[in-house]
């Protein structure tokens, strides 16, 4: 799949600005950002529901806009709403959409069957998709999105309302379907767990392209180990360590934040520098979280979160 | 060919299963109308002899077939309604990323809708010498035809209306605004004759009177004179055969347009 230039406005809103990349036969890659970062837009335009205002998608070779249907047979799409009929069964929610990709007969029943079996929902083939909980309602979408055997898999938060253990299942199941079926798998997700799982992630804040690589890239270029300082006057330390230690500590929700080789050593020295305006030190390794916050000086889930005290 | 008529299939299909699985449907489809036959024929029969028919005709029986055009009506209005559930709900997301036309789409929401009306258009024909109404065999045969094709007619109407909003409070203000006084106007409840002029304009002009000329003429197929001032069952047929393709096509335009 090929993104060039791609970008899109609603009215004078502009949600995307010019996003570029390539994904790969076979690849896991996640688009990681905020909610209003632009990757519900950027969803809805690769599974062809919404035409962008500029630039260019190929998928397969294919023009997205001038061969939509071209490019709808080999694609699979799980929504973060359900695209399930309730009132239906499982199984007949899997055959309803085998027709709609053309399959029919014995094929779809067999078909349909073995994704039943694979994903562990044979039991529940007859029953009601109103009768079953919210995780295996989600694995219901996956078969649906494997019936017609689709070569790119688009998932808009797959794992969104899942408790960690069905997230789990839900992730072995996609590396399944990689390894097995050669599916490339391209995920949206605000989820750290779930971005750090992909081959390859994409930050997008503010409808750009902000950092693209694997996870373990992404976090080497922040150098070390980063630490976090909470402090009863976090603006007045921030200027003395800036002067102390010729550093640069950004200051997110009230606490700063330092990236630096050889933290357990720098936690020492920030100890015995100010020892009486230092509540807590921490250090660890980088996580996807701080790349985010390195490129964009803000938490992923900054609103949600809390208003600015410590998190 | 195959990669059309699956789709329209299963789609259609699935309206009718859905169907089978909420009573309250049926009740709204069915026994509502019935409700108003009975208050309707029941409280008008005394104070209104219909004009332009002969001498002796009932108002029950003069409203039955208006009643079969409701039913028809509002199985076309409740299978449009799901439309616009299948929007709020997200299973329309899953329709529309398949390789299946947006005209193919609709297609099979109106024969889903379509099916669902004429088989209850059928169950009231059962009550029709509750009417006073004899029914041959010839009238039947032809008066089913004639329901599909103002079924039709009015589900596309609906899905006109439903592809473009996405609440079903304001779906029903519109089905308020437009499909019920298509209904009012179109000579089930009271015949043109005599009417105002304006009254009588608007009453040619709705696309539904001639949908219902065809209904009164196959009921009272071989005799004429008892399905009163009407136009002729051939130029009904045609004008309500063409107000469908129109329907049909601003439909799917609608769809075509409608972003999931």
């Amino acid at each position: 799949m090929e993104v060039e230039g791609l970008h899109h406005h609603y009215g004078s809103r502009e949600a995307l600005a010019g996003i570029s990349l390539e994904i790969s036969r076979g690849e896991i890659f996640g688009l990681l950002g905020p909610n209003g970062g632009g990757k519900t837009t950027l969803f809805k335009i690769l599974s062809t529901l919404m035409s962008a205002t500029g630039g260019i998608v190929r998928v397969f070779g294919h023009d997205l806009v001038r061969e939509p249907d071209a490019i709808r047979r080999h694609l699979g799409v799980v929504f973060q709403h359900p695209s399930l009929d309730s009132k239906l069964t499982v199984m007949e929610n899997l055959q309803h959409h085998g027709h709609l990709y053309g399959l029919r007969g014995t094929a779809l029943h067999t078909r349909a069957e073995a994704l039943l079996e694979r994903l562990d929902l044979d039991e529940r083939a007859h029953d009601r998709v109103e009768t079953l909980s919210g995780g295996l309602r989600r694995r219901v979408e996956l078969a649906k999105a494997l019936v017609h055997q689709p070569d790119l898999l688009l998932l808009d938060e797959p794992s969104s309302g899942l408790d960690p253990g069905a997230r789990r299942d839900f992730t072995n199941h996609l590396g399944q379907l990689r390894e097995q079926d050669g599916v490339t798998v391209v995920l949206t997700t605000h989820i750290l767990d779930e971005a750090e799982r992909c081959d390859r992630v994409g930050i997008l804040h503010r409808g750009k392209l902000v950092a693209l690589g694997t996870p373990d890239d992404l976090k080497a270029r922040l150098g070390g180990d980063v630490v976090v300082v909470q402090a009863m006057n976090p603006h007045g330390l921030q200027v003395k360590l800036r002067e102390r230690f010729g550093c640069e500590p950004a200051l997110v929700d009230g606490s700063l934040r330092v990236e630096r080789p050889r933290g357990h050593e720098f936690v020492r020295e920030i100890v015995d520098a100010f020892p009486g305006e230092v509540q807590s030190v921490t250090f660890g390794k980088p996580t996807l979280e701080d790349v985010f916050i390195h490129l964009t000086g803000r938490r992923l889930w900054g609103e949600e979160m809390n208003g600015g005290g410590a998190a | 060919m195959r990669g059309v008529v699956l789709p329209v299939m299963t789609l259609c299909w699935r309206e009718i299963v859905r169907f089978r699985r909420q009573r309250s449907r049926l009740v709204g489809a069915f026994v509502q109308p019935l409700v108003f036959w009975l208050l309707l024929g029941g409280g008008l029969r005394a104070s209104f002899q219909p004009p332009g028919t002969p001498p002796g005709t009932s108002y029950v029986e003069y409203v039955y077939p208006g009643i079969i055009a409701m039913v028809l009506l509002f199985t076309a209005i409740f299978s449009t309604i799901s439309v616009v559930e299948d929007r709020r709900e997200g299973f329309l997301q899953g329709v529309l990323v398949a390789p299946v036309a947006r005209s193919s789409i609709v297609l099979g929401q109106v024969l889903g809708g379509t099916t669902l009306a004429v088989v209850q258009g059928i169950l009231f024909l059962v009550l029709a010498p509750a009417a006073g109404l004899s029914l041959t065999v010839a009238s039947v045969l032809s008066v089913v035809p004639v329901m599909f094709l103002v079924s039709f007619g009015l589900t596309s109407l609906g899905l006109v209306i439903a592809w473009r909003l996405d609440s079903t409070q304001g779906f029903h203000a519109i089905m308020n605004l437009i499909l019920l006084p298509m209904w009012v106007l179109s000579g089930a409840f009271f015949p043109i004759t005599g009417v105002p002029a304006w009254l009588g304009w608007a009453m040619r002009l709705n696309p539904l009177t001639y949908g219902m000329a065809a209904l009164r003429r196959s009921l009272y197929l071989g005799n004429p004179l008892a399905a009163g001032a009407v136009p002729g069952l051939a130029s009904a047929l045609g004008i309500t055969l063409v107000f469908c393709l129109l329907a049909f096509i601003a439909a799917a335009d609608a769809a075509r347009r409608s972003a999931a």
